[in-house]
């Protein structure tokens, strides 16, 4: 991916955030309090409202997350990737929500660099494709991986849920894996066709 | 302003009500329709389910920063209950080489906010386990006490189910249920086919509807975010706010009660102190009568905080009963991949919230090497995807052939590992063994000498072990589902937790069931007992505990029915006391 289209993906995922609580359900109070969104309880606000607005990854950490995510979760014929489905800014979020997650992420990054480095004389984000294809089939698959590569695969692993959590989760995601409830239903049991496709009746 | 300075109000109520979950709920609930005038003390905010300001439910994962993940809740964002096993500010401790995690909801409702619906009576074998197996404890009731108090909450409350005739598994007042989701047919077909039986579980839920003040449940499966149409049972929606309408009742919340208040010439309860815990003044209520319903563990403390020259020992408590025979639940789950399940078509799978069948406990304990039984909950199916969502795959990836019908390297990245996403979506089920324990006297909480909380009330330290009888009954439950995974012609995920694993065999840690009983247990003998057979303190008449701190066992059910029936009739007894002037 090239740098203009990894920061494209960047400002993408910054507007699509699909993290923002949609509903603001209380009415603005008169004085000039933060706004509780609904379901939420007070300190649990302020602390989501104070997490947002602090930063945890530098714009080279992030870039590194953004061009990992979309190797993990590209754009195909049925959705968008990753970076368009807004996981980096949740997995930005969960680094300040979760703090025992930044080690692992921060140091996993300055791991991935390191290798890259000795590689190839860069890091990962100014790799070619084929270099950083390269070295993520090092690292992506657990049982193949060499002993040298085991603290990337860890490392890996955990960009891997990451960006699953975060993909499917979004509105994007959601629709490509076909979830259609979370809507008022009348449950009247399994349909008849899928009944007979397991031989199953009632 | 001096907050020490104890604001006393005037009102002397007929009863103060310490508690709002279904203990507390349901004695509130059944004093107003009789026209007492009660006084109910919550510890937490209010809430109700139908108002905006508090409505989690149809919210999608993508609302919450965080995917709905369990950093400020523990059963995630989006669940109902404020609060959880750590609350800042009310800390508890355990003694060395003991534990136990101790679940607290601050809000109207309480853990009735929590809970899975589950709504199990009793069994005639559940009062009397001791007769029956030589260990534990005998309630001072029988079934045929109770039952007809399970009719009346059944009918009161709502609970869908089957007929089934199962000797200690009583049928009730039935809606109809759901029809089982497709993994569920498939468990029930696997299961029966090695004698296992699953039948149609039984959850207050409104399948129909049963008054004009309650809707019908729309199947969203999300009753843990509470219900905006009260199609679900939750203390708030189907008890206090229906009894705030009577107008007999003053709800205060935010006031967490530091003791209850007694007459030193006469020894009878006179009210309670609380704290307000938003302004931090001390304040009392007076009453003619004390219900305690804080919950297990908040109604031991708050009875062993109640010291004075009379009651040295803490109030009501001069059995030295008070805070042993602590007993939760036992828990041990598993998980498998079901491979006939992938590839599967969509539709809306929701169904109620949680699940359609069960397995009640289906074996005799004589037979096995542990006193007690267990039911088997399950969970599965195409759910809303929420944090966590397709973790761990790289355990699973490699194990399963591919659509050309290859195997491919485990983990992986790309549209071949997108692609598995979607394949395995709905594929997996769980099961979760909730067992009966064996109520020992060496498992209690007492107060803690050294701590408070930010209130400045002692806190509880709790000593709690499990015996060789929940550790053999885990590894039965392990057993089981192995057999029942294979059956299923599953793969069953991680390795089958050995004696090694948790806290043998994978039994979860006391306290985290959540079903929690037992520490101001009733009895017949005041020697061994500090409640008599109406949940009245043998020690003070005018008090009484109508939470699960009054029951001697727990039974393999989940105990949330039993609170209801049993508050009920106490209820009932004490309004008839009163008519009798005996109070």
């Amino acid at each position: 991916m090239k740098r203009r289209d990894t920061l494209k993906a960047i400002s993408l995922a910054g507007f699509g955030l699909a993290v923002e609580p949609v509903e603001a359900a209380v009415p603005a109070p008169p004085e000039k309090k933060p706004v509780i969104p609904g379901g939420r309880q007070p300190f649990e606000a302020e602390r989501d409202a104070k997490l947002k607005a602090e930063k945890f990854f530098t714009p080279h950490e992030l870039q590194t997350v953004t061009v990992l995510c979309d190797i993990i979760i590209p754009a195909d014929e049925r959705s968008g990737s990753a970076s368009q489905a807004g996981v980096p800014a949740f997995i930005e979020f969960m680094m300040k929500d979760q703090p025992r997650n930044q080690t692992p992420m921060r140091g996993g990054i300055r791991w991935l660099d390191n290798k890259c480095v000795a590689m190839f004389g860069k890091p990962f984000v100014q790799c070619t494709k084929a270099q950083q294809i390269q070295i993520v089939d090092k690292i992506a698959y657990p049982e193949q991986a060499s002993k040298d590569m085991t603290q990337g695969v860890s490392f890996f692993s955990m960009m891997r849920n990451f960006t699953a959590a975060g993909f499917f989760t979004s509105q994007i995601g959601i629709k490509d894996l076909g979830y259609v409830g979370n809507t008022p239903n009348d449950w009247q049991g399994v349909p008849d066709d899928v009944l007979k496709q397991y031989g199953l009746s009632y | 302003m001096n907050t020490f300075q104890i604001k006393e109000a005037p009102t002397v109520y007929d009863v103060a009500i310490v508690g709002s979950g279904a203990g507390g709920g349901m004695a509130a609930y059944q004093l107003t329709k009789a026209g007492a005038k009660v006084v109910l003390l919550e510890a937490g905010g209010y809430f109700d389910p139908a108002d905006p300001k508090y409505i989690t439910q149809l919210k999608w994962p993508y609302e919450s920063p965080r995917r709905g993940a369990g950093t400020t809740r523990p059963f995630g964002d989006f669940d109902a209950a404020w609060g959880g096993w750590d609350i800042e500010g009310e800390p508890y401790t355990a003694a060395k080489g003991t534990e136990f995690f101790w679940f607290r909801s601050r809000m109207l409702g309480g853990r009735t906010n929590h809970w899975g619906r589950i709504s199990l009576r009793f069994g005639p074998d559940d009062f009397k386990r001791r007769s029956l197996t030589g260990v534990g404890e005998d309630w001072p009731i029988s079934y045929e006490d109770i039952s007809p108090y399970y009719d009346a909450v059944d009918k009161l409350v709502g609970i869908f189910g089957s007929k089934e005739g199962i000797r200690n598994e009583p049928d009730g007042f039935f809606l109809p249920p759901p029809k089982p989701r497709l993994h569920e047919l498939m468990l029930k077909k696997a299961a029966t086919s090695i004698g296992i039986p699953v039948i149609p579980s039984r959850l207050s839920i409104l399948t129909k509807p049963i008054n004009k003040d309650r809707g019908q449940c729309f199947y969203c499966a999300q009753c843990g975010r509470a219900c905006q149409a009260y199609a679900d049972f939750s203390s708030s929606s189907v008890l206090c706010i229906p009894a705030m309408k009577t107008g007999n009742l003053s709800l205060i919340n935010h006031a967490m009660v530091r003791e209850v208040l007694t007459d030193p010439n006469t020894g009878l309860a006179t009210g309670v102190s609380y704290v307000d815990t938003i302004s931090m003044q001390e304040k009392t209520v007076r009453a003619k009568t004390v219900m305690l319903a804080a919950s297990t563990c908040e109604t031991a403390r708050l009875l062993l905080n109640s010291k004075s020259s009379r009651f040295p020992n803490g109030l009501a408590n001069s059995s030295g009963v008070i805070g042993k025979y602590l007993n939760d639940s036992t828990g041990a789950s598993r998980s498998a991949f079901i491979p006939a399940l992938m590839d599967r078509k969509r539709y809306n799978e929701d169904g109620v919230g949680g699940m359609h069948v069960f397995t009640p406990w289906w074996l005799d304990n004589k037979k096995l090497d542990f006193p007690r039984g267990y039911h088997i909950e399950y969970g599965g199916g195409m759910g809303m995807p929420g944090y966590g969502f397709g973790g761990g795959i790289e355990n699973l990836n490699g194990r399963i052939p591919g659509r050309n019908g290859q195997k491919k390297a485990a983990g992986g990245y790309g549209a071949g590992l997108k692609d598995d996403y979607r394949r395995f979506y709905g594929a997996y089920i769980g099961m979760a063994g909730r067992g009966e324990p064996v109520p020992l006297e060496s498992n209690y909480c007492e107060i803690d000498p050294n701590n408070v909380d930010k209130y400045g009330i002692p806190t509880l330290r709790f000593n709690y072990k499990w015996s060789d009888y929940e550790v053999k009954q885990a590894k039965h439950m392990q057993d089981t589902f192995e057999e029942i995974i294979h059956a299923l012609g599953g793969i069953a995920l991680g390795s089958k937790p050995g004696p090694e694993s948790n806290h043998g065999y994978g039994l979860e840690a006391p306290g985290k069931i959540i079903h929690e009983v037992g520490t101001v247990r009733m009895g017949n003998d005041p020697k061994t007992s500090a409640l008599n057979k109406y949940q009245q303190a043998h020690d003070v008449k005018n008090l009484f505990v109508v939470d699960a701190a009054a029951f001697p066992s727990q039974g393999d059910k989940n105990v949330t029915w039993t609170i209801l029936a049993s508050s009920w009739r106490t209820s009932e007894y004490l309004f008839d006391q009163v008519k009798k002037k005996n109070l």
